[in-house]
């Protein structure tokens, strides 16, 4: 038996206690412990952005963290995006422009999006696109995922 | 009055679960007592297996089972191959779901460790000490052809598996009597399709029921059934495949896999649920391929342009074994398209299909189409040079002019309808193509490398009449089928057999339905991917959903609409003829007053209170739908590129597609189609292709050795398009999956070598990395 840790994390405002191994990766117990699939595993090298979370306020690929590393943090997912009902603005975005089609992207680019936007509320095409270069998309080609931060940047009052 | 929805650009239906984190994926599925699968893969390209010890294994901490090929034996037929490809000698060596005494690829599946969790099913693997006796492997599908090359299969001399020739007018004569012939060697790289969903599989079998069901990342979950049915002895219908969300596909979740064979016999061995899912490095060895072609082509031409002949000999990779679709792909999909969109004579292909040690290849987006488009389109790009005259002068010359019910083809197909020269015009606009060749001349003068590429195509799409499927060796149909179903409160739930994984046919279904009845796209709910709940159909891909689904969607909801009117005619006390329907209202000639809602017909259809004469119960039709002919989509892409004359860089600079798939019933869907299209056509151009060492490692093993275009490598793609209707389809649709494909690999390349002309290159291999157009520049400049 391996030796498993206390952890405790905070995702989407609920505290989410067990017991993990060490070498648990983050993305693992988001899903498999705190049960939220809305973030993804697309690699096993750090490269698709898919497990894309918010960690203690910044962005982070949940497929680089420990668990244990993570414990007492606060952690947001795709399901902590809306605010009950209401689509955040970046979700509105995407859906008013076709920003996706299998959806498994979805995810992690739409908080890569939000990471964009924290930083540069009225990024430029260009800034967009190499801000989301950390996410690989396969269906969309990126086009309509652009389009739509550039709108939900215009509604969140940049633009 | 509802609001017009077809042909609308509205937004999808599927994507509010997508968007906020909630749909389903197969590896988001957790069942109870479910425990876990890890498959472990051969280390080497080509070896005998002396001997298998999984003694250590078994002992791990949480490990439940471990299996070989030889506990699979009596268990486990082997895998089949679906499209058995007539007048080819085609051979079908076994494919065993775990390898025996030999593997043949890195990647192959040697064992299986099934563990309460899958840290523990993958600790387990590294305790299974297999004893190999490594073997000389072979890649270049060229060289594995010839005398002396490794081989891999006994009952496949040379490596062979097939021989296909396409044939049509004189070829041979054409070449004699040609003023001039071009000709050239293109290769077409090995591609991941990298769906962003890994494969998985969860198999739950039963024994007091003898049921199995597989939950799997399946582009055609009947289908699925169907193999599951050969490969485990179940009986059919006591099978029920579940796609549930399917995140991506590309054609490489058409194939049926040894994964889910193995998943399934070990649920079927210890009576509790199983999952698998592969890792991303794992889906780079043991998730099919695409491409792998070297192709050497001639053109033959009058001095004036006017294209003769084209004879070419391919080269396809296969890799170790026949997966379920492979033969069909270069040579079905890819000889018989050798025209292109041009009248060309004569025509003579052969086509080797060869085994490799690599991983299996099959259909990958476009399937046999981007490795047709993009030979005869470099050659007309070839012989324009050769004959100094502009591209685009060529191309007009040979198009085959407008046409509107049918067109023959020397290599025996009919395209449906077709404005090529429409298309090319649209493109030539948009771009300010002569505009384009000037600033390219002032470029040419400044020293600096700017280059245009320009490719028409045509499609073979909506596949396809099941008669031809027949024909040419497919082993299923190729039909679809559609049950709409009205409740008493008037909404609908719509049952298709096909099964699509982002294509949107949730949002674009609807709107069929709404437009032939008038009901809203919200009252209508699709069900699809589920064997248990949906008829029969042959899955999504050859761009055949809206198409060929869609029609059966179309016909079905036709039916409703004929019963509606003869109930209606009853209600109002009036003959069936009198009664006309607008808007999703049946009322009495000349009197709309006197009328009934589709929301009343389905009502008292449902209730039957008080029904005609002979007439059923229930508002609710099905449609089997066979196509008569498949689709002809075509289009005209052009591609702007400058290549940094001292690093070798490219940047591609625009990129306008112009498409024609008919009528569009979405198209913002559409357009989105194309985007990716043309983003997975330019990949191989610029940056992706696996490359072996001689050994037959994979040395693009990860996503961090094989470069996937990324947001910032791609320009914005400017989109238009035209609309010619499908004559033989009931809504006029010809489909647009794979357009973007089969068009921009060719545009972008042709480009790419505009730009290099000056310098006397001529060809180099895709990938077209900054390292090999530097070389080729330097070559150039030390004078070749
Ligand atoms: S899973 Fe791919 S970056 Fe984390
Ligand atoms: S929508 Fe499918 S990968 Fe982005």
């Amino acid at each position: 038996m391996k030796l498993k840790v206390p952890v405790e994390i905070t995702i989407n405002g609920k505290s989410c206690s067990g017991e993990v191994e060490p070498r648990q990766l983050l993305v693992h117990f988001i899903r498999e412990n705190a049960g939220l699939t809305g973030t993804k595993v697309g690699c096993d090298t750090s490269q698709c952005g898919t497990c894309t979370v918010v960690l203690d306020g910044s962005t982070a690929k949940a497929c680089t963290v420990l668990t244990v590393q993570a414990s007492g943090s606060s952690v947001t997912t795709i399901e902590g995006f809306a605010d009950g009902a209401n689509l955040h603005p970046l979700q509105e975005a995407f859906w008013n422009n076709h920003a996706l089609q299998c959806g498994f992207c979805t995810p992690g680019m739409i908080i890569a999006a939000d990471a964009i936007l924290r930083n540069n509320p009225s990024p430029t095409r260009e800034e967009i696109r190499q801000g989301l270069e950390g996410n690989i998309c396969r269906c969309t080609g990126y086009q309509n995922i652009v389009r739509a931060v550039e709108q939900a940047a215009e509604t969140m009052g940049g633009g | 009055m509802t609001t017009r929805v077809f042909s609308s650009g509205i937004r999808r239906r599927e994507d509010p679960r997508l968007i906020t984190g909630r749909a389903s994926y197969t590896d988001d599925i957790k069942l109870p007592g479910m425990v876990y699968a890890a498959i472990l893969r051969s280390m080497y390209a080509h070896a005998n297996i002396r001997s298998i010890d999984t003694s250590a294994a078994a002992g791990q901490p949480g490990v439940i089972a471990v299996y070989t090929g030889a506990d699979t034996e009596g268990a486990l037929n082997g895998l089949p191959c679906a499209w058995l490809i007539p007048n080819s000698d085609l051979k079908t060596p076994a494919h065993p779901a775990i390898a025996k005494d030999r593997v043949r690829y890195v990647g192959d599946a040697v064992a299986v460790v099934v563990a309460e969790t899958r840290y523990q099913a993958e600790d387990a693997l590294e305790h299974i000490v297999v004893e190999y006796e490594p073997l000389d492997a072979v890649l270049n599908p060229k060289d594995a052809a010839q005398d002396g090359a490794p081989q891999l299969h006994d009952d496949a001399p040379n490596n062979v598996a097939f021989t296909w020739a396409v044939a049509g007018g004189d070829a041979d004569a054409a070449f004699a009597d040609a003023d001039v012939t071009v000709s050239d060697v293109i290769t077409l790289p090995r591609l991941i399709a990298n769906p962003m969903e890994p494969r998985s599989a969860i198999a739950q079998w039963v024994g007091a029921t003898g049921e199995l069901t597989l939950w799997n990342t399946s582009q055609n979950p009947h289908i699925a059934r169907f193999l599951t049915c050969v490969v485990t002895g179940v009986p059919e219908h006591k099978i029920r495949v579940i796609a549930p969300e399917v995140g991506g596909g590309f054609g490489s979740k058409i194939p049926y896999y040894p994964d889910e064979a193995i998943t399934a016999f070990c649920s079927m061995r210890l009576g509790v649920p199983v999952k698998w899912t592969e890792t991303r490095s794992e889906n780079y060895l043991a998730t099919t391929q695409g491409r792998d072609h070297i192709e050497e082509v001639e053109m033959a031409a009058t001095s004036d342009g006017k294209i003769t002949g084209l004879r070419t000999t391919v080269y396809a990779g296969l890799g170790a074994y026949l997966s379920t679709a492979a033969p069909g792909v270069p040579t079905i999909l890819h000889g018989l398209m050798y025209s292109g969109a041009y009248d060309i004579p004569n025509i003579s292909g052969t086509i080797y299909g060869v085994f490799n040690n690599g991983t299996p290849v099959d259909a990958y987006r476009g399937a046999g189409r981007p490795e047709a488009t993009t030979l005869i389109e470099r050659l007309v790009d070839v012989l324009a040079a050769e004959l100094g005259m502009d591209p685009v002068e060529v191309r007009r010359k040979n198009l085959i002019p407008k046409f509107e019910n049918g067109h023959d083809v020397v290599t025996g197909l009919t395209y449906d309808s077709g404005d090529y020269g429409a298309t090319l015009d649209t493109v030539l606009d948009a771009a300010g193509y002569s505009a384009l060749r000037e600033e390219q001349e002032q470029a040419r003068g400044e020293g600096r490398l700017m280059g245009v590429g320009v490719s028409t195509y045509v499609e073979i799409c909506g596949l396809g009449p099941s008669q031809v499927a027949g024909a040419v060796g497919f082993q299923g149909g190729l039909w679809e089928s559609a049950i709409v179903r009205f409740h008493p409160t008037g909404k609908v739930n719509v049952m298709v057999g096909s099964s699509p994984h982002g294509q949107g046919e949730e949002t674009t279904f609807a709107q069929i339905v709404a437009e032939e009845v008038g009901v809203g796209v919200d009252d209508v709910e699709i069900i699809h991917g589920d064997t248990d709940l949906t008829p029969m159909g042959w899955g999504t891909y050859g761009s055949r959903t809206t198409a060929v689904s869609g029609a059966a969607v179309t016909l079905a909801t036709r039916k409703i609409k004929d019963k509606s009117k003869a109930l209606a005619a009853h209600l109002l006390e009036a003959a069936t003829e009198d009664i006309e329907y607008e808007d999703g209202r049946f009322f009495v000639r000349g009197s709309p007053d006197q009328h009934k809602t589709i929301q009343d017909i389905a009502l008292m259809a449902n209730v039957a209170w008080d029904m005609p004469e002979g007439m059923e119960p229930g508002l609710e039709a099905s449609a089997f739908y066979d196509p008569p002919n498949f689709t002809y989509p075509f289009g005209a892409h052009l591609a702007v590129v400058e290549v940094d004359p001292a690093t070798g860089q490219i940047d591609l600079q625009r990129y306008i597609a112009v498409d024609d798939c008919g009528v569009q019933i979405n198209p913002m869907i559409v357009e989105g189609q194309v985007h990716g299209g043309v983003a997975q056509g330019v990949g191989p151009v610029l940056w992706e292709g696996v490359v072996y060492d001689e050994s037959g490692q994979p040395l693009t093993g990860t996503m961090l050795d094989y470069a996937l275009p990324r947001a910032d490598g791609l320009p914005d793609i400017e989109v238009q398009s035209n609309t010619t209707p499908s004559p033989h389809h009931p809504l006029g649709v010809k489909g647009v999956g794979e357009a973007g494909t089969i068009a921009s690999t060719p545009t972008v390349y042709n480009a790419v070598m505009d730009a290099l002309r000056p310098l006397g290159i001529t060809r180099i291999d895709m990938p077209l990395t900054p390292e090999k157009v530097w070389r080729a520049m330097q070559d150039a400049r030390n004078g070749g």
